[in-house]
């Protein structure tokens, strides 16, 4: 079910944080991702506590320009600066969803790699 | 040093094995006058910079010693409060140690039996079925890399992130956990590993 996913990436991705700081200091990025044998999950942490996490199959290095992009140029502009979004709510926004999916559309790993 | 550390669960995620092989510490004594300009907090059992990096010495460094005197937790080795010592401008100016502290037996377990749940919800949280856990954890810093066996130990290796070949290591370890330590007819199964 839809909620417990997202409460459970949320408690895992804190948690893999707080696990990457106690074993080292971080440097800059901290906790960056991590991967099993069927996806690799992407984490970005930003200064003012927003979190976020993306979920791609294994062909994929890093998402790190992907986030940072989404975090900068849709979420900063389409809802942070949205009058009408209320902070820490859950995004309503349609434009928001709309420019998001069509971004990660045109992400080069978007598609099935071919076999 | 490639490899940082190796610690090996048991299934119930225990710490039964754990080699540290850090390169020695950079630590950083300087010597302050009041007032201080880095921002000090308790973090766990320690006190720890949280803003103010300068000059070797970066947030999330612990406070290691005052004035040659090495602190315990988060008083001084004469059981006086860090915090309040160093709020007070006459014991200054005070010298002080920086340094990544370094984790002790407790924090290790705790350690451990965390990553022993990230791991299994990282398998649960699988966009796809039939995904094992986590296989390779990164940071700026590290890379943490594990291999579940099939009776359910993991064998963990911290390593440099720039490292290759940890598979091969993993297995290796693996294969002479198999030979000394399951082979040897004193050792019990999941106890920690002498």
């Amino acid at each position: 079910p839809q909620d417990w996913e997202g409460r459970g990436i949320f408690g895992n991705s804190r948690n893999s944080r707080y696990f990457s700081g106690s074993l080292s200091c971080p440097r800059r990025d901290g906790f960056v991702s991590f991967h099993t044998s069927k996806y690799r999950l992407h984490y970005l942490e930003t200064p003012s506590g927003l979190r976020l996490v993306l979920n791609t199959d294994l062909g994929v290095p890093s998402a790190r320009e992907a986030l940072q992009h989404i975090y900068s140029n849709l979420f900063v502009e389409l809802v942070v600066k949205n009058p009408l979004c209320p902070p820490r709510a859950p995004v309503q926004s349609l434009l928001f969803r709309q420019r998001l999916d069509a971004f990660v559309r045109s992400l080069p790993y978007f598609g099935p790699r071919n076999p | 040093m490639a490899i940082f550390s190796v610690y090996v669960v048991n299934k119930a995620g225990g710490l039964i094995y754990q080699l540290d092989h850090y390169a020695p510490r950079a630590d950083t004594e300087k010597t302050f006058s009041f007032p201080l300009d880095l921002v000090l907090r308790p973090h766990d059992e320690r006190v720890v910079v949280a803003f103010g990096q300068r000059d070797g010495i970066r947030v999330g460094h612990a406070v290691l010693a005052i004035n040659g005197a090495e602190v315990n937790g988060r008083f001084t080795a004469d059981g006086k409060d860090v915090l309040e010592f160093l709020g007070n401008p006459a014991n200054y100016p005070v010298s002080i140690r920086f340094g990544r502290h370094r984790l002790s037996s407790n924090e290790k377990l705790m350690l451990a039996s965390m990553f022993h749940s990230l791991f299994a919800i990282g398998s649960q949280l699988s966009p796809e079925v039939g995904s094992s856990g986590i296989e390779m954890l990164e940071t700026d810093t590290f890379k943490l890399h594990c291999f579940q066996t099939l009776t359910g130990i993991k064998f963990m290796v911290l390593a440099d992130p720039r490292q290759t070949g940890i598979d091969a290591l993993l297995r290796k370890i693996y294969e002479i956990y198999s030979d000394f330590a399951l082979k040897n007819p004193f050792y019990s199964l999941e106890m920690p590993i002498r």
